[in-house]
């Protein structure tokens, strides 16, 4: 058994391990050392806690117990989950945070001597306050998560789910958990409780269920940022520096990549919160249209374009990552760079569906970091580039975004795809993107459609290359 | 008068939100993935509150209500930072630098 203040160190050792694991990604080459601070804290954290409570009896069998089976499923699905499946993997592990923030306040509200918070029926004012937050919010986690999970997933549909009066009853839910906290603060009743859990769980779900499935890279930073808010509020009631810090790392990061995602989309954070984008344009937009001439053609066409091209500017979105086409792009890319073609790839800041996705299926393609640039790096090569290759983007190389400004995307940065003296677009159909609006980018002169599967018409390409 | 503890874990509570504010920012964009699954990884050091949770039954009776639920928490967290830093450490294994000799 150590000393609390011994053991208070550690735990600040490991919290500052934490801040070096973030630390780390600020380049590739030191984040695997990062990764490493990371479990090392990790590692001192749960020691630490071992032996500040002395008790190795048969409890402490048990915790290694479900440290191991917890553990083997984690290890399991890490090494089978596919590098496309990485954003349902984030929202599912998400809402294990949030769920075991509540299990941890749930078992301090039941048992609170065992965290000499005061004794049931008479918690310290303080701790319980702490205590119902973390638990509140990790209960909004939780449902959120399961939602995001569902819906990336495509078990649950990815269009917005919208009801009249949502706003009103959401307003309502959210005040009435502030209403529950105090009373539950001046009653220690445990039936409120049980009721602040349920209500939090119902309004993570009702949060949700309205965003677009294309508006997730959001939902999945900002659920982020929740969960760090659900551990900060616990290491409150445990009095925990590691939990605490952790806790305010974790909920800024969230927010920063929230903040970044929703000004890659030119939208407000509210805007994207309040759902319902992308539904209701559809309907205005598809009337209105005209039907315009596109060219189009086929690999051949785009092989022979591309082999006579000097530069090339690859553009990948989310549905290459549908397609599981980045294995393909990079083989078609490394038979261009056998003829001397310089290739490079851009990235927009919201393709695909979490922060970074596409970069780390490029990387899974063994694509070289040095070769993708993201939107402000590169966007001024366009000009000089001879051949852009669209894969599975669409609304960010939207031009509209820069013209009109009665389009609902006007005013997002896009790529400046339409500067390239050519331009290759493999998509499936004409079919408008998520924002519901026509790219007019289909019609440009010399823009060439490829329409096909994403992979098969790569494939196709690097035959005839 | 003696200082609140309650203002001093503010503190670093306060002063980490600052740290991780600057820390974020300079994580390069074509890591945000694995900063998303490092984080949380991270924060399922909640793990310390379910240990402490779950070894509060007695020596004879392991298992009370409350130290279930710590249990299960026990599980839950270890499932995140197994797979939490795993999966980050297989995605950072990617990224590589182009190779000088390959052309």
């Amino acid at each position: 058994m150590i000393s609390a203040n011994l053991s208070a160190i550690f735990y600040l050792v490991s919290g500052v391990l934490f801040i070096l694991a973030l630390r780390g990604l600020s380049s590739p080459e030191t984040s695997r050392q990062g990764n490493f601070f990371g479990i090392l804290g990790m590692i001192i954290a749960v020691t630490v806690t071992f032996l500040s409570t002395g008790n190795f009896s048969t409890g402490f069998v048990y915790v290694l117990i479900f440290i191991l089976v917890g553990g083997s499923i984690g290890a399991f699905i890490a090494y089978r989950i596919p590098m496309t499946a990485m954003p349902e993997l984030v929202a599912g592990f998400h809402s294990l945070v949030g769920l075991a923030a509540v299990f941890v306040a749930i078992s301090a509200f039941l048992n609170p001597e065992a965290f000499n918070l005061g004794y049931p029926g008479n918690i310290k004012l303080g701790s319980l306050i702490e205590m119902s937050i973390g638990a509140a919010v990790g209960a909004i986690t939780f449902s959120g998560s399961i939602i995001a999970f569902l819906k990336l997933q495509g078990i649950m549909s990815g269009s917005p789910i919208t009801f009249k009066g949502q706003h009103p009853l959401n307003a309502i839910i959210l005040i009435s958990i502030i209403v529950l906290i105090y009373l539950l603060c001046s009653t220690q009743s445990s039936n409120l409780f049980w009721i602040l859990l349920a209500v939090s769980f119902l309004i993570g779900f009702l949060l949700i269920i309205p965003i677009g499935g294309a508006d997730m890279p959001v939902v999945i930073s900002m659920l982020n940022s929740y969960s760090g808010w659900a551990a900060a509020g616990i290491g409150f009631t445990l009095e925990n520096t590691a939990l605490i810090i952790t806790g305010a790392l974790v909920g800024s990061s969230g927010a920063i990549l929230s903040y970044i995602m929703c000004k890659g989309m030119n939208r407000s954070f509210f805007n994207v919160i309040l759902g319902g984008f992308g539904a209701t344009d559809e309907k205005s937009n598809t009337s209105s249209k005209e039907q315009r001439p596109v060219k189009s053609g086929n690999a051949d066409d785009a092989a022979f374009l591309m082999k006579n091209a000097s530069s090339v500017i690859i553009v990948p979105g989310y549905g290459m990552a549908v397609a599981q086409a980045q294995h393909a792009l990079r083989e078609m890319v490394d038979t261009l760079k056998k003829n001397d073609i310089k290739v490079s790839y851009a990235i927009h800041p919201v393709a695909g569906r979490m922060p970074g996705h596409m970069n780390v299926l490029l990387a899974e393609a063994n694509v070289p970091y040095d070769e993708v640039f993201e939107l402000e790096e590169i966007n001024n090569d366009f000009a000089n580039a001879d051949v852009a290759f669209v894969i599975g983007a669409n609304d960010v190389t939207n031009p509209v975004a820069k013209t009109d400004p009665q389009s609902p995307i006007y005013g997002m940065p896009v790529l400046d795809v339409e500067k390239c003296k050519s331009v290759l677009f493999v998509k499936r159909s004409l079919s408008p993107g998520y924002a519901g609006i026509d790219n007019d980018l289909f019609y440009k002169e010399n823009t060439l459609m490829l329409f096909a599967d994403a992979k098969k018409m790569t494939e196709d390409i690097t035959k005839n290359l | 008068m003696e200082i609140d503890p309650l203002i001093f874990r503010l503190s670093i509570f306060i002063l980490s939100i600052f740290v991780g504010y600057y820390v974020v920012w300079s994580v390069t964009p074509s890591l945000h993935t694995p900063l998303m699954s490092v984080t949380n990884a991270i924060s399922s050091v909640i793990i310390v509150g379910a240990i402490i949770a779950g070894l509060s039954g007695k020596v004879d009776s392991v298992f009370n209500i409350s130290s279930i639920f710590g249990f299960l928490a026990i599980a839950l967290a270890a499932i995140n930072i197994f797979g939490g830093f795993l999966v980050t450490q297989r995605m950072l294994a990617m990224y590589k630098k182009k190779k000088k000799d390959k052309k």
